[in-house]
């Protein structure tokens, strides 16, 4: 019994406080995206926002039950659930369904079960045990590479699922690390080649190299005399012209049609108003027709006559756009940010290595859905389909969060037993 | 410390996507409207509803212009299913032909949009197709306006409807692609009056243009006002006693009330029932209008232009008298020849020798018109100041100008300038002999019948008129243009008219007179006969008049294309017209 009263008493209140408020503002936008003039009880289980009411109900009881859980009880388990987790990605390629083009679903009747939902928090588990078996900053290769094995086996199952947004949330991780030790050139070098790589697309290839040779004789002048940077630099940009060469070949010959015309779109290299573009298009309108102040709850135009396509699950932030305007949407992403930093501030105050890990996958895992969610509907980002958590509709994903939250929560309340 | 540098850098980065995302936001939120446009495109509907058109009486509120319920077939592609098209295009009497390329056309407009099939349905194959509705999905019926004529013949005071085109939707934002307007006569002349305000309705719909409901509530919706009323000066029965006078013959009769400038009748013909200008046919009928060699669509009495002849006579007196170069009480001679150069002479026809104003209008003698034309020159020091005097006493009978009358089309007929013998004679290298041939109303001139018509008007007001006009009170308003209203005077003192009235009332009603033989002694008409030279072939006959002498109340013109002497067609039809006039008042 005094275990459970120090868990309510530790538990971090404003990230419940933060967490409920997503959650509620989710319920209502659903509502309100799924409003008419026909039907509108709140309590029918025939309609989204009904059984949003319902997975609302299971995630506030799977939150409570996984906060009085021992803590203990995930440490030890971590490298089972993930073995479980990566069991379960294997098994779907198998009996599972396909849903949206990918194979990532199990049928269980009435209601179906993603894995690769469930394999995020597998993952964070175990990545955070992992760490937590060494001391800090005695990071040598052979670990780095372990560490990034663990990551990147379900990142490449979930890959052959066809599900190619939910395998980009796994590269979060990469910032995890970063923080564990990694060498910020990782950080560099990816930022590099991501540019490079949004240049290639956007340029034609002759300029690109005019432009990587005139940096190239920048940099050559202010080197001079040293003579081996000079070849280094050399080769480097050989490698630059080489891999945007082979870049753009790849996007255009080996990525699936709709992905690489995506990506074409957002940087503006495509127009398709009624194909390819048209879901951005279309949510901009709706995010854009909200002006200042919005148009007022239930009387959005864009979002309740369904020219938004998925408009209760990844294109929710569509309604909050159009019917809360701008200072609704500042509201909102200030919210999202408060919890993404309040969950940064609440793993930099843990003792063990165990804890801190899984509070930064947390944090990092949330902030990848909602870079590419929020950065797809206001055209920042190629469409993929992943949900915003908490806010989205849909069961699994509701359900999964909060999972992956209340049990960093529950860590953070047992913070001052927890040592290593 | 390195730590917390790289903790800073991860929340340093989740804050910067915010900020990024806020900005972003805020570009298309706040500072571009184009979405907000957009979004309105996407939702908004806006429903055009027609007015319905105003309707023309005439002034005795006879209707000449009426509306009757129409149907136009509307098709949605999208909902077309498999239909049987035998049974649809012989519901509506089209063949298949036509069937596909009406649908191909809707179907390159756009397949969500409806467009229009087929027009104006009448009300019986409207209901016969109705039944059969049921089977056809994806068209629809919409109710219409189309317009009636009860009057077959009064194609030309009317005119007919057509389909705007796309200057006209440019200049006037009124009108879109599809719309009606009046394109001759009254509906063209009287559009703005007539057409009425259009209404709007908007509706939201949803992404399958489905209908959901009003937008704000119908707060925006506007209703359609019907256009005004309009009540003609035209006298029906008269206007269609005059279409039968000319019946068979390529003419015109223009009447006018001399009180008002209105304009009693409008007669050309052959005529057309505007009825064959609008619905289906309509292109068909057209093609078969304009192609027929007696050309029934061209109006004669507004665009119809002819030399004058004698009745020109008239107005040549006007002016010798004014300038004081011809004496009323003289006499002058006629040989039955007027030589106006050696060898060159004007003939005239067997009449007493010895003739004064008053005989030489009555006879319509050449001679002394010729001679008096002459003599008005010898005033001036030159051939071209005289002329210009001339020419400023000839336009102020409204020759050789617009009417400025509120019919759409007109012509300005012809009143040469001195301009135009300098450059064909040379410059001071012509004198009235030269244009003698205007002194008998020949020559280069050309008048209208609506500018004879008033120019009778003029001499029966004894020097002034009103500008003709066919409309005489719009509806709610309640003064109508004040060119109609005002008086407008010529450059003649009415002490002259007098001596040329009394030559006119001989016309018809002494026993020599050229238009004698049409009189009808109790309504007292004064009249001039005139025939003018046609180099296309026989004579026009033309005749003026206006009646009683003293206080008249109609003045008329009256046109036959080749049929010879002015008092053998014209000055008849002309009487008869006059005689039915006041048999009518007399009822």
């Amino acid at each position: 019994m005094r275990k459970a009263k120090n868990i309510f008493e530790n538990i971090d209140y404003v990230s419940i406080i933060l967490y409920i408020s997503l959650v509620v503002i989710g319920f209502f936008n659903i509502y309100a995206s799924e409003f008419n003039d026909d039907s509108n009880e709140i309590f029918n289980l025939s309609k989204r926002h009904g059984k949003q009411i319902l997975f609302i109900s299971i995630s506030f009881l799977i939150a409570f039950f996984f906060t009085i859980i021992d803590w203990k009880f995930f440490y030890s388990l971590s490298f089972l659930i993930y073995a479980l987790s990566i069991f379960s990605l294997i098994l779907v390629l198998f009996i599972g369904k396909i849903s949206n083009g990918s194979l990532s679903w199990f049928d269980l009747g009435s209601f179906r079960v993603q894995p690769s939902e469930f394999a995020k928090f597998a993952t964070s588990l175990a990545l955070a045990r992992y760490i937590n078996l060494f001391s800090i900053k005695k990071f040598n290769f052979l670990k780095t590479v372990l560490c990034f094995c663990l990551v990147l086996i379900p990142l490449l199952l979930i890959t052959i699922q066809n599900d190619t947004g939910t395998a980009l949330i796994f590269l979060s991780f990469i910032l995890v690390l970063y923080r564990e030790g990694l060498t910020e050139n990782v950080l560099i070098f990816g930022f590099s080649i991501f540019f490079l790589s949004v240049l290639c697309l956007v340029l034609d290839f002759f300029l690109l190299l005019i432009i990587l040779f005139s940096i190239v004789c920048v940099i050559f002048y202010f080197l001079k005399k040293k003579k081996k940077n000079i070849i280094n630099i050399m080769i480097l940009f050989f490698f630059c012209a080489l891999y945007s060469y082979s870049f753009k070949y790849i996007i255009k010959n080996y990525l699936p049609k709709h992905q690489s015309d995506r990506i074409m779109v957002v940087l503006g290299q495509k127009k398709d108003p009624h194909g390819i573009g048209y879901n951005v298009i279309q949510s901009k309108i709706a995010i854009g027709s909200g002006g200042l102040l919005g148009k007022g709850f239930l009387k959005g135009t864009q979002t309740r006559f369904d020219f938004v396509p998925e408009q209760s699950t990844d294109f929710i932030f569509c309604t909050i756009g159009e019917e809360w305007g701008f200072f609704g949407s500042m509201i909102f992403l200030s919210l999202y940010i408060s919890l993404l930093l309040r969950i940064l501030f609440l793993s930099e105050r843990q003792r063990s290595n165990f804890s801190r890990v899984y509070g930064y996958s947390v944090a990092c895992i949330l902030f990848t859905h909602f870079l590419i969610n929020i950065g797809m509907t206001i055209g920042l980002f190629p469409v993929v389909g992943i949900p915003l958590p908490f806010v989205s509709y849909g069961g699994s994903s509701l359900i999964s969060f909060t999972i992956l939250l209340f049990v960093f929560l529950n860590l953070d309340s047992y913070r001052l037993q927890i040592l290593r | 410390m390195k730590d917390s540098l790289r903790k800073n850098v991860i929340a340093l980065f989740f804050v910067t996507v915010g900020i990024i995302f806020l900005i972003k936001l805020f570009y298309i939120q706040v500072l571009n409207k184009e979405y907000r446009f957009s979004a309105k495109n996407n939702v908004l509907r806006y429903d055009i509803l027609q007015p319905v058109r105003g309707l023309v009486f005439d002034r005795d509120s006879n209707i000449i212009v009426s509306n009757e319920p129409a149907f136009d077939i509307i098709v949605i592609p999208r909902e077309i299913k498999a239909i049987d098209t035998t049974v649809f295009c012989r519901s509506i009497n089209i063949s298949k032909q036509d069937f596909i390329e009406k649908l191909n056309n809707a179907i390159s407009y756009s397949k969500y949009r409806e467009s229009v099939f087929e027009k104006q349905l009448n009300a019986l194959t409207a209901a016969n197709f109705r039944e059969k509705l049921y089977q056809f999905p994806g068209f629809y019926l919409r109710k219409v306006t189309k317009r009636v004529y009860p009057h077959k013949n009064l194609g030309h005071l009317i005119g007919f409807m057509g389909e705007v085109n796309s200057k006209k939707i440019k200049e006037d934002n009124f009108y879109i692609k599809g719309d009606l307007l009046g394109v001759s006569g009254i509906e063209a002349s009287y559009e703005k009056e007539l057409r009425g305000e259009k209404g709007m309705s908007i509706r939201l719909v949803d992404v399958y243009n489905r209908t959901q409901g009003k937008f704000s509530n119908g707060e925006f919706d506007t209703l359609a006002t019907r256009g005004k009323n309009l009540i003609s000066t035209v006298n029906i029965e008269l206007q269609n006693y005059g279409n039968k006078l000319l019946e068979g013959k390529l003419g015109s009769i223009v009447a006018i009330d001399p009180n008002n400038g209105e304009i009693l009748s409008l007669i050309s013909s052959p005529n057309f029932d505007p009825e064959r200008l609008s619905g289906k046919n309509r292109s068909l009928n057209y093609k078969s209008l304009t192609n027929n060699i007696d050309k029934p669509m061209f109006n004669r009495a507004l665009l119809g232009e002819y030399p004058p002849g004698s009745t020109f006579k008239v107005i040549n007196s006007l002016i010798c008298l004014q300038e004081k170069t011809l004496n009323p009480k003289n006499y002058y001679k006629c040989d039955g020849k007027y030589f106006f150069e050696k060898n060159r002479f004007i003939k005239c026809h067997k009449h007493n020798s010895k003739i004064n104003l008053n005989d030489a209008i009555k006879y319509s003698c050449n001679p002394f018109f010729c001679e008096n034309f002459e003599n008005y020159f010898k005033k001036f020091e030159s051939s071209e100041k005289a002329y210009i005097n001339w020419f400023s006493h000839v336009s102020s009978f409204g020759l050789g100008d617009w009417m400025n009358n509120d019919f759409f089309s007109g012509r300005k007929g012809l009143l040469p300038k001195t301009d135009y013998f300098n450059n064909y004679y040379g410059k001071n290298n012509w004198n009235s002999s030269t244009i003698i041939s205007m002194s008998i109303g020949q020559g280069e001139l050309l008048i209208t019948p609506i500018q004879l018509a008033n120019v009778c008007a003029i001499i029966a007001n004894r020097g002034f008129f009103y500008t003709p006009h066919i409309i005489k009170t719009v509806e709610n308003e309640l003064t109508i243009d004040s060119n109609f209203t005002k008086k407008k005077f010529c450059s003649i003192n009415k002490e002259y008219f007098k001596y040329i009235i009394n030559g006119m009332f001989n016309v018809v009603n002494s026993k020599n007179g050229t238009a004698f033989n049409s009189n009808i002694e109790e309504f007292n008409i004064c009249g001039k006969t005139g025939t003018a030279q046609n180099p296309h072939g026989d004579d026009h006959s033309i005749y003026m008049a206006f009646a009683p002498k003293d206080n008249p109340e109609i003045a008329i013109a009256v046109f036959v294309e080749n049929a010879g002497w002015g008092s053998k067609w014209a000055a008849p039809i002309g009487n008869n017209f006059i005689q039915k006039f006041f048999e009518m008042k007399n009822k």
